[in-house]
């Protein structure tokens, strides 16, 4: 009964802008802090002078690299089983890395006081480029590492080679294309930060910022910091966006940590734009190439691909253990192919850590965009429509369950029915007859598409892991005795709605209002433990969670309204919301009436506790995997190379939708970011390793100018892995979204003899392109 | 310095830093957290008030710029107790999702329909191009505002005559 469009809850608070975000935190006493940071991308530290600045009048603690190497704090575990410096103590690696942690009085006088601090440095040469990264003479960046001496992180791969290269030998057609995902960051609008608050007296740690993953934190906290883990509390409050980039713990909030211990007093820290932009991790950064085996008729046989991955400085990826690309290996996509094979290579470079999970669910925004690049590589090739081309190799509905040739198990899926209802959505074969007639005047229209398979809602716990922490969630569920009932949920949302949704679920299996169920999370002390909310997992695994343990209420709740109907459990039924005798459902008893009966001196069975309140843990038996077909229709301005979105249809498929208001909202969002992503977004970096996008006047996000007015469409296939059918969908349009853009960039440019173009599609680039000479985008560099 | 702000009507006199920016003049002297911080260089927006009646960055406006001024901020538009209509527009049209652009957009928002009390879809996108939004994609913001000029227009039988009188002239949003 609660499924369906619904107001969000959250709203009243924040149209009134009673949101409660990180910075919005005051407690009494409460210091501030702020980084000095790094202006070399290489460089020996030779001194660190902070007595000016201890000798400020409204300075109360400077803390150096120095200051933690004497606390064992001076490094800390990343995502990816490196380490990262909290403040840099033998050199510094990337430009806004940081040296010093000021805590002053006030904001501004912690800033006035980072002016004060005297840092020598010897700079060294740089690696900027990751194709140089393993040159002999690369400057070795991580010689803190015990016995290294190249900047080489790993080697892996998926699939089977042999078999890829045996059917690529004998191939009829082949096709090969190298690309660059650029590095791009996630730019939520609220930057991270913290408010840290260390109680001496009773020895508890309370953490307030913005994280997407409270419980991990604290876990993390507790075994880097050696703090007892039941006397930390990590509050994660209302969030201003997260995309992925509010995963890690970043030194900030370590060096909070350590200045309210040192000074006794609760410090904040909050970053701004540039200090995010340029330290706060960052995402893609993938150099591939792609190459297709295929029949002369467009049959595709295999896929093959290479990629280098610059991972910066430290490794920081966010991904589960066993898989150091992500779920990069999921690049076979949509299609029937025979075998499939990638190695990836991962460098260090001096640039920032992260390798976040940008609305990508682990790297498979790269494999999307690789794959419906390289098909469009095919199509131009063979000189078949793109659409055509894709009908003829998607999976057909009945290979599911399907094995992909490198080790995945797709769940459920119509794929032929999504591209077609997208195509008849576009009104696609006017939409070429259109362009026909536009390039005959001279004017350049594209039409790209793109079709996704999204694997999200990691994971079963026998293969993934963070750190050793197993993705399985718990949930709590009470209902008080008049039938109210309290979800305490170990995800946190960043605006994708949970304290509505997931209301939504209780109240559907429980016959009660959704209105009926408050939704906490968020808090460590309140919620059972979690990994947090990225990679599209909260409703495929929380979510899950969520309806189990309401199942488990509803099982009790037929106990004790047996015992109410003077009747056996066996011979009740659940229907319209509530346990009634079969065959009689004017006996049917609602949640409430039960709730209060369990709470009442009704005398129940013997070895029946009582109450209904239920606890679970849900270990996702799969991944979900969400699809979609996406249809952009551009114009490129000739003289200037200015490209203007003029449509995009999107179908997307994300099994049983719980609140199609707030899914929509969803996919608008990975929408205007796909765009973002094709033509604007990127973090190139000079010859000495400067950052030039390091604020929203260099590195541009889409604005309402931008973006077309989307038009939407949906199928339903449920996912037959979840409780209730639904599949993640908070990345789908991100991932989705990205080539079809550039498909319908290339498709404009195609007189051009364009064939590919990468990222961001710029109108500089864009022209230098159709003039046959490319510039690659990450580097400022000729 | 000693400045008197006009703020949602109420007078606040205080001792502030030249320096002071207006953001944090109302967030950290005032306790007026709903005005946001986002980027320090006036691009994405999420501090917007409304400075005599302009929508303004409030990062890029001193404190003491706004001595004996009036300024308006999220938290002024509910009337007692009666939300907004651009408050309810987002509600209904879910034109929010985290929550951070919001009251720039509200008042952006408000502003507009003061002006243009039956703004078109290309008239709302300009109005709010100025203001970044990293969740909705736009789209329903647009829908949001959209719904709060009809709404508007449904409750005042004259809304033009009405919006007009209250609209800045050019020269002062030109400020």
């Amino acid at each position: 009964m609660s499924y369906g469009r619904m107001h969000r809850k959250e709203d009243a608070r924040f149209i009134r802008g009673r949101g409660t975000y990180t910075d919005d935190v005051r407690l009494p006493g409460m210091l501030y802090g702020a980084i000095l940071r790094s202006p070399h991308a290489h460089a020996r530290i030779v001194s660190v002078d902070a007595s000016a600045a201890e000798a400020h009048p409204k300075v109360r603690a400077v803390i150096t690299g120095q200051t933690l190497a004497g606390l064992g704090l001076a490094w800390m575990p990343t995502l990816s089983q490196d380490i990262q410096a909290v403040l840099a103590t033998d050199k510094v690696r990337f430009q806004g890395q940081e040296v010093a942690f000021v805590v002053a009085e006030d904001a501004y006088s912690a800033r006035d006081a980072l002016e004060l601090i005297d840092v020598e440095y010897e700079p060294l040469d740089a690696v900027v480029d990751a194709r140089t990264a393993l040159d002999q003479d690369a400057p070795v960046i991580r010689d803190d590492l015990e016995g290294r001496t190249d900047n080489h992180l790993f080697d892996w791969e998926a699939g089977d080679r042999a078999r890829t290269d045996a059917i690529f030998e004998r191939a009829e057609v082949k096709v090969a294309q190298d690309m660059l995902y650029p590095r791009v960051h996630p730019a939520p609008l609220e930057t991270c930060g913290a408010v840290a608050d260390f109680d001496k007296v009773t020895g508890k740690l309370t953490v307030w910022c913005p994280t997407q993953a409270p419980h991990a934190h604290r876990t993390l906290y507790a075994m880097v910091a050696g703090l007892p883990e039941h006397k930390i509390r990590v509050i994660s409050p209302d969030i201003g966006g997260g995309f992925g980039g509010k995963v890690g713990i970043y030194p900030g909030y370590v060096c909070a940590i350590v200045g309210s211990i040192v000074t006794g007093r609760p410090v904040k820290w909050m970053e701004d734009r540039s200090e995010n932009l340029m330290s706060t991790s960052f995402a893609r950064d993938y150099h591939m190439r792609g190459e297709i085996a295929a029949t002369r008729d467009g049959k595709i046989q295999a896929i093959r691909v290479k990629v280098l991955a610059d991972h910066g400085a430290f490794n920081g990826t966010a991904q589960p253990t066993k898989f150091p690309a992500g779920f990069f290996h999921v690049f076979s996509g949509s299609y029937d192919v025979e075998a499939a094979h990638c190695e990836v290579t991962g460098v260090y470079t001096n640039k920032a850590p992260g390798g976040v999970a940008y609305a990508c669910s682990f790297r498979v925004t790269e494999a999307v965009y690789l794959v419906e690049r390289m098909v469009d590589v095919l199509a131009a090739e063979l000189g078949t429509d793109p659409a055509e081309l894709r009908l003829r190799n998607l999976l057909r509905p009945e290979q599911f369950p399907y094995h992909s040739p490198t080790g995945w198990e797709y769940d459920s899926g119509d794929y032929p029915r999504a591209l077609r209802l997208a195509l008849d959505m576009a009104g696609y074969d006017k939409l070429r007859a259109e362009q026909a007639d536009r390039r005959a005047r001279g004017e350049l229209m594209g039409i790209g598409i793109s079709f996704f398979t999204e694997a999200v809602g990691a994971g079963p716990r026998k293969h993934m892991d963070i750190l050793g922490l197993g993705m399985a969630d718990g949930a709590e569920l009470r209902v008080h005795p008049t039938g109210k009932a309290v979800l305490r949920v170990s995800c946190q949302s960043q605006g994708q709605g949970h304290e509505t949704t997931f209301a939504q679920i209780v109240g559907h299996e429980l016959g009660i209002p959704a209105d009926d169920v408050e939704v906490v999370h968020g808090d460590t002390d309140q919620t059972p433990f979690g990994l947090g909310t990225y990679g599209s997992r909260s409703t495929p695994v929380s979510g899950a969670a969520a309806a189990i343990v309401s199942r488990k209420v509803r099982d009790r709740a037929r106990i004790v309204a047996a015992a109410m109907l003077e009747a056996s459990p066996d011979d009740l039924e659940w229907s319209d919301g509530t346990w009634s005798v079969v065959g009689d459902p004017a006996s049917g008893k609602s949640l409430a009436e039960i709730a209060l009966a369990a709470h009442s001196n009704l005398e129940l069975p013997d070895g029946v506790e009582g109450h209904l309140d239920a606890v679970t843990v849900y270990n996702p038996p799969n991944l979900t995997y969400p699809f979609g077909a996406y249809i952009c229709v551009v114009d490129v301005d000739p003289g200037t190379g200015q490209v203007r979105v003029r449509r995009f249809v999107a179908v997307d498929d994300c099994g049983v939708r719980i609140n199609p208001m707030i899914v929509e909202g969803q996919i608008h969002g990975g929408l205007a970011d796909g765009v973002g992503m094709a033509l604007m977004q990127v973090m190139a970096f000079d010859e000495d390793g400067n950052h030039l996008g390091a604020s929203f006047m260099d590195y541009l996000l889409p604005t309402s100018m931008e973006c077309p007015s989307w038009e939407l469409g949906e199928t339903v296939t449920p996912s037959p892995a979840h409780p209730i059918g639904a599949k993640g969908v908070g990345e789908s349009a991100t991932v989705g979204s990205p080539a079809a853009v550039v498909n319908a960039v290339v498709d404009a440019l195609a007189p051009y003899g364009v064939r590919h173009a990468d990222m961001p599609l710029t109108p500089a680039n864009v022209w230098r392109v159709v003039n046959g000479d490319p510039f690659r985008t990450d580097l400022a560099i000729s | 310095m000693r400045i008197t702000v006009s703020v949602n009507g109420q007078p606040y006199t205080r001792d502030v830093e030249p320096r002071l920016l207006l953001v944090h003049f109302l967030r950290d002297e005032l306790g007026l957290t709903g005005t946001h911080w986002g980027c320090d260089t006036s691009n994405c927006g999420v501090c917007t008030v409304r400075l005599d009646g302009v929508p303004v960055k409030s990062c890029t406006v001193l404190a003491v710029m706004a001595d004996g001024h009036e300024v308006t901020t999220v938290e002024g538009l509910e009337r007692d107790g009666e939300l907004d209509v651009v408050q309810k527009g987002f509600v209904e049209c879910h034109g929010l999702q985290c929550g951070f652009c919001t009251p720039g957009m509200l008042l952006t928002a408000r502003w507009l329909l003061e002006r243009d009390p039956d703004p078109d879809e290309g008239t709302i996108r300009e109005a709010i191009s100025g203001q970044l939004c990293r969740c909705t994609g736009y789209e329903n913001i647009v829908r949001s505002i959209r719904w709060a000029a009809e709404a508007q227009a449904q409750a005042q039988p004259q809304p033009q005559s009405q919006a007009q009188a209250h609209a800045p002239t050019d020269a002062e949003a030109r400020q």
